[in-house]
Parts: C-alpha cells; structure tokens; sequence
C-alpha cells in the first residue's frame, strides 16, 4: 500500500502586507493607501505605478522612502530599518527620464586651434553645434561630425570670457573682457551687427529669454564687473540698464516666469522685472559674494523646444508651444526654486515667488562654491566648490545628501547630463570626473589635459562632453 | 645797499629807456641763433655737454608732443590683450601659484635608470671620511676604535630601529636625525615644508647613501602630495626628487630645491 506522500510538507511561505502610501515628489498621493505585499521589489511597484496612473507607456520611476532610495525587496528594507506597520508607510514615486545616458568613457578628439586658454565651451540646445571662447579674442565654431575646426570668429578686443547659445540655437552671443557683446550667426560664422557696447568693464555672464516667453530669441541680459546689467535687444538694437547692484554683478539668470535674478559681489540677490528693468524683490543673507545661481527650471530654459528625440522644428510659433509645454511638465504646480553659491562656503535655497527669506541653507563647504546646478529633471542640486569636493543636495527640500571626492585640486565647474543620472566636474588638477547619481560613486574618471580644466559641457542629446582649459585645446570626449 | 639795489632804485625813479621793451624783444629773438651758434662753434668738453643737455631737451619735448598728441584723437589702440587668460570666476581672485604639471614620467624614469640627473648642483665639494664621521671609543680601557658617530644630518624613516648597542658600527645621534626639509620650487618660487621619504643618492658614495646621510647635493625624495600634483594619465604624484642645498649640520634645517 502505498502511503500517498501527497501531503508533502508544505513550507508555509508567510508573506505579510504592509500598508503603503504612494505619493509624487510634491507629497500629493497617487491613490488610496494600499495594502503591498513585502517581497515586492522597485520593478513591481514601477509596475503599479503605471497601472495606477494609467499611463500608455511604461515610465521608469524610481522611489524613495524617507528620502532613501528603495533598491532591495520591501521586506529587506523594513528588516533593515525597523519600520513600524501599524502606519501606513509613505513611498516617493520620482519620476526617471526615459532615456539613459551612456557614460563618457575616452577621449575621440582633442582639438588645437585656439592660441590661448579657452574659457568656455557651450553646445548648442539641439545639440548639433559646439563654440567655445578664449583668451586669444576669438569665438570658434567646431564641426562634431569631423571633430575639427570650423570657423574662426574674431571681433572682440580682449578675452572672450562667456558665450551663451540662444535657446532655438539662431545666434550666439559672446562677452568680453573689455565689456562688449559681440552676436554671431552659427550657419555663416559671421557676426550680426555691430557690437554692442554699453557696459565699462568685463562681461561676467550672459542669459538668455526664454523660448516660450518670445519665440523667436531677440532679447538677452548681460551682467557686468561695473556693478550694472542690461537687457539687450538684438533686433532692436537697444538697451535696458538694471543698475542697483553697488558692486560686481558676478552671475545673472533669466527665470521661466519672466523676471531676472542676478548675483553679485555685495552679497545680495535682486529680482527685475523686464519690461522696464525695475526691481521687483531683493534677497538678503550671505556673507560674502554670491557666486553661482542655479534655477530648478534652467536646463528645459537652456534647451527650449529641442528635447532627446532630436526633433526640429521649422516655425516660431511651434517651437514656442512646445517649449512651453516641456516648461509647463517641468514646472508643475511647484514655484520656481533658485539656489546660490557663494564665498562664504554656503549656499541658500529660495523660492523667490513666496518668500523673500531662503528656504534652506546648505552648509558644509569647507571652501568657497564656485558652481551650483540643478539637474534636468530638479531633483538634485550639485554644487562644485574649492575644497576639491562636489556635493550632491536634494533639489525640494535643500537637505544635504552625499559628498563626491576624488579631484585633488579646487573644482571649477560641473555639468549634468540629461538624464540627471551623470554628474560631470572639471577642476584644477586637469581631470574630469564623472560620478554616478544613484549609486553614488565615481563613474570614470578623464584624465588627459594637461593644464587646468577652465569649462566643462554636455551635450543636450548625451552623447558628447566638451571640455577646455589652459592647455588651449578642446577635448571632446565620448562613450 | 647792495649793488642791485641802487639800479632798481634808479629803474624806480627815472623809469626805463624808451625803447627797453623793444631791445628786450629782440635780444630774446636772437638768443636762439646765440645758442645754436655757440653749439656748433664749442670744442671740446664743454661742446658734448652743451650737446648731451640739448639732446634731452629735445626728447623732453617730442615726448610732450606726442603725450598732447594723444589725447586729443580718440583712442583706437586697445588696452593690450595680457597673456594668461583665466576665466571670469577667476578674474578678480589672486590665483594662489600652484606647481606645473608634471611633465614626462617616462623621461624621469629613463633618467633614474641611467643614473643621470639633470640637477641644480652638478658639483659639490667631496666630503673626507674623518669629517664625516667621529671614532667613538669604546671598550673597559676606551681602546677600541671600531665605532663611528656620524656627523651630518640623517634620515632614518619610521620604522626605524637601532641594532643592538653591542654591534652597532655606525651611531646616527637623533638630534641630527630630520624628518622634514624646506623645499622650494625652482619655477613658483615658493618653498613648502615637505616630509622626506628617502635618501635617493648621496653624492659621496653608497655608503652613505645607505646609511641615509644628507649633505650638500644629496638627493632626496619628498613628499609631495599636498601641491595637488596630477600625471597626464590622471595619477596623483606623491613623491618627488629634490636636491639638498645647504649644509644641515650647520644650519639645523634642510633646504633643498624640486627637480622638475
């Protein structure tokens, strides 16, 4: 007779449920509380999202509790912390870009041509074009098929200190040491009218209006050394001075709802109007010089219409719509945020639209910040100081969340890739370092230049990086 | 009343000639033909100097010109463009010096294996072996004299430790014992206090190498790690040649100058 060992001893996988909460990065819920079981993991609760908020193609989302990323089934996660289950436990869908940027890995060209330091590097918002500006007064243009140079600008009479691409990608304008502003035209290589002079010392930073506040790009503000910043017209030809600064204008940004911050030497961030340039809003708190600004809006501003599927488009009017658009999802119902670097080793986070005090202060430099930037998508915030570290903040709520060291020389600049899962920093030392966001370590590190590394830029479509410093070559780096 | 006195007292009184003003013009007209008269005809000494002192009158003068010259046109010429272009978050900052990139280490390492060394001080005076070291008596009756005290500065690293009293030859006292050395950098011109890694080579000879005796012209390695040195493949430099530049016994410090 045979015993049926059907009865097999059955192991009675306990799986418990636990409550949970999912919300949006504004803390709005997706749904009601539910309950989950504990052996889900990122994917599956990626995959509830979607269902949840019926989306027709599956976002990546990444989640967050307590401001710590969920990367191992729930349960392990509980275990760890010792989360009670009598609350229901709140989850932060963060919503990741769609597509992902390879990493940089190795250098594909490295450019002469320039005869002295390069001073900056910008790509173009689409992508396409690459100019850079030096010490030898010419602004150059550079093939990215070919990897050579294109064409050779010359106009201005002392350094070339900024460049700043107009956000359909028509003009660019470059800023010199003697406080002139030249515009050129990328197609031809020509300049477009005559200089622009008004300013008495040297051009610290330009910014251009967004696309969808006026398509196509006319105006521009431009800050300067002698304490003054103007609103320029191109077409026009004309001027607006906002004066109100005592000393140096050191950075200026123009916002997404139409006003312009500017930073300056005596310690003070104002906010114009710019129909008539007058002062809408001063802000008051550091120490010392202010730096760097940096707004949670800056890269959809910087790119306008142009996004990662590298569409173009043919009209004004169109590119003004779209651009708006991509502002509008950037944006959400949350005011604009803007962060400030500045030498007193602290930056400050505002919401300049509700409140004229900071929000937050970010302590823990031990040395002067140089660059803040928000990434693409506004959830972190990096800021490259001279105390050879970069710090990762989070972009809401300014709370500090890792350190990235490695560079044995003060940090200059930082650029994000468009993603935001890249962070890239160029320092003194002559390398650039590419660190990983989520898992927050060194990615790779570039080395190659021979001398300081003056400005670093990644390419809108991710798949270039740009550097140059005072070795007076252009590096172009790629995966 | 002085001499002058009665002539200006008469000038007061009785006036002037009448044509004074007129004779007074015209000598003043013919002082420039005086002057270059004389110029041409002087000899001599006294001939160059009246030259010399025309020459700079004449320079003093175009130079006036042109200064005048200058400010009525407007200015066209720029202020010249400097060299040494730093962005603009440099600009009103004074740049701290900080050390050249290294340059080449294949060619540092080629140099090492050849012995060779391009150094500041290609001769230094030999020092005798009775200078170098002291005879130590030892012994019940302090007849032996096979012990020596050495009598320059040396480097013994950290992990150092004596032999035993009993067969020790060579004595390094430690108050000639240095851990660190006053390096400078011959391009900055700044001197750092760096820590000494090694003794490379001492000009004297390899004995003294290997005891790690430092005299004038001896090679050491330091470190170097805080000048935030960078190779071009991305490694940070922490150890550098440097060659010693005074007397330590002396001085009670150790200068020495980077070999870059």
């Amino acid at each position: 007779m045979e015993i049926d060992t059907d009865t097999a001893v059955e192991k009675r996988v306990i799986i418990n449920n636990v409550m949970c909460l999912l919300t949006d990065p504004d803390g709005a819920p997706l749904g009601a509380p539910m309950y989950l079981p504990q052996n889900i993991g990122p994917q599956q609760l990626q995959l509830i999202v979607n269902q949840l908020l019926r989306n027709e193609e599956k976002l990546p989302y990444a989640f967050y509790i307590s401001d710590e990323e969920l990367l191992v089934p729930l349960e392990t996660y509980l275990q760890k912390h010792k989360v009670s289950v009598e609350k229901a436990l709140p989850i932060v869908c963060q919503p990741q870009a769609v597509f992902r940027i390879r990493p940089v890995s190795r250098c594909s060209a490295t450019i002469s041509g320039h005869g002295e330091a390069v001073l900056s590097v910008a790509f173009s918002p689409d992508g396409r074009q690459l100019a850079s500006g030096s010490g030898d007064t010419t602004v150059r243009f550079w093939d990215l098929g070919t990897q050579t140079p294109m064409y050779t600008c010359t106009g201005h009479k002392n350094w070339v200190l900024c460049i700043e691409w107009s956000p359909d990608g028509k003009y660019l304008v470059s800023g010199s040491k003697s406080g002139e502003l030249i515009c050129w035209d990328p197609k031809t290589g020509k300049q477009s009218g005559n200089a622009l002079i008004g300013h008495k010392k040297w051009i610290t930073g330009i910014s251009w209006e967004p696309v969808h506040l006026n398509a196509p790009c006319r105006r521009f503000v431009s800050a300067s050394k002698d304490g003054d910043a103007r609103i320029w017209d191109v077409s026009l030809k004309k001027c607006i001075v906002l004066s109100g600064h005592t000393l140096a204008v050191t950075c200026v940004k123009w916002g997404g709802d139409g006003v312009i911050y500017t930073g300056s030497q005596d310690c003070t961030i104002k906010v114009w109007e710019t129909t008539q340039g007058k002062l809408i809003r001063e802000l008051k708190g550091h120490a010392h010089w202010v730096n760097s600004l940096a707004l949670s809006t800056e890269y959809v501003l910087r790119t306008g219409a142009f996004d990662h599927t590298g569409k173009h488009y043919s009209s004004a009017e169109e590119m003004q719509k779209v651009a708006l658009e991509r502002y509008k999802a950037m944006r959400g119902n949350a005011p604009e945020r803007l962060v400030s670097g500045s030498d007193d080793f602290t930056m400050f986070l505002w919401e300049p639209f509700v409140d004229k005090h900071h929000k937050t202060r970010m302590t823990g430099h031990q040395q002067l910040v140089n660059h803040v930037y928000f990434s693409p998508d506004g959830q972190w915030i990096a800021s490259a100081s001279f105390d050879k570290s970069v710090k990762i903040w989070n972009g809401t709520t300014g709370k500090f969340v890792t350190a990235f060291r490695g560079h044995v020389g003060p940090v200059y600049r930082i650029s994000w890739s468009a993603d935001s899962r890249l962070l890239l920093s160029g320092s003194k030392d002559s390398t650039l370092k590419v660190w990983d966001i989520r898992t927050r370590k060194l990615k790779q590190d570039l080395p190659g230049h021979a001398d300081e590394v003056f400005s670093v830029d990644w390419s809108p479509d991710g798949e270039k990086v740009a550097s140059g410093g005072k070795d007076k070559v252009l590096k172009l780096w790629m995966g | 009343m002085p001499q002058g006195d009665y002539i200006e007292r008469s000038i007061k009184e009785n006036g002037r000639r009448l044509d004074y003003e007129e004779r007074k013009r015209k000598k003043a007209a013919r002082e420039v033909h005086k002057h270059s008269q004389k110029a041409q005809k002087t000899l001599g000494i006294k001939g160059k100097m009246i030259a010399k002192k025309n020459y700079a009158e004449k320079a003093q003068m175009k130079r006036t010109l042109a200064m005048h010259e200058e400010s009525t046109s407007r200015r066209k010429a720029d202020d010249n463009v400097q060299e040494g272009a730093v962005p603009a978050y440099l600009l009103d900052r004074e740049n701290t010096a900080r050390a050249k990139i290294l340059s080449n280490t294949i060619k540092q390492k080629r140099k090492e294996k050849a012995g060779k060394w391009d150094v500041p001080l290609p001769k230094v005076r030999p020092v005798a072996e009775d200078e170098m070291f002291k005879v130590v008596r030892t012994g019940k009756r302090k007849t032996k004299q096979w012990k020596r005290m050495v009598t320059k500065a040396t480097f013994v690293g950290p992990g150092f430790t004596r032999k035993p009293p009993k067969y020790e030859r060579f004595i390094r006292p430690t108050g000639l014992r240095f851990t660190k050395a006053h390096v400078t950098h011959p391009e900055l011109k700044c001197t750092f206090n760096l820590e000494i890694i090694g003794v490379k080579k001492n000009p004297n000879g390899p004995m003294y190498t290997s005891l790690g005796v430092i005299t004038k012209g001896s090679i050491i390695e330091v470190n170097v790690s805080e000048l935030g040195l960078v190779t071009p493949a991305g490694k940070v430099v922490w150890g550098k040649y440097a060659q010693v530049t005074n007397n330590p016994e002396n001085d009670g410090c150790i200068n020495a100058v980077l070999l870059v």
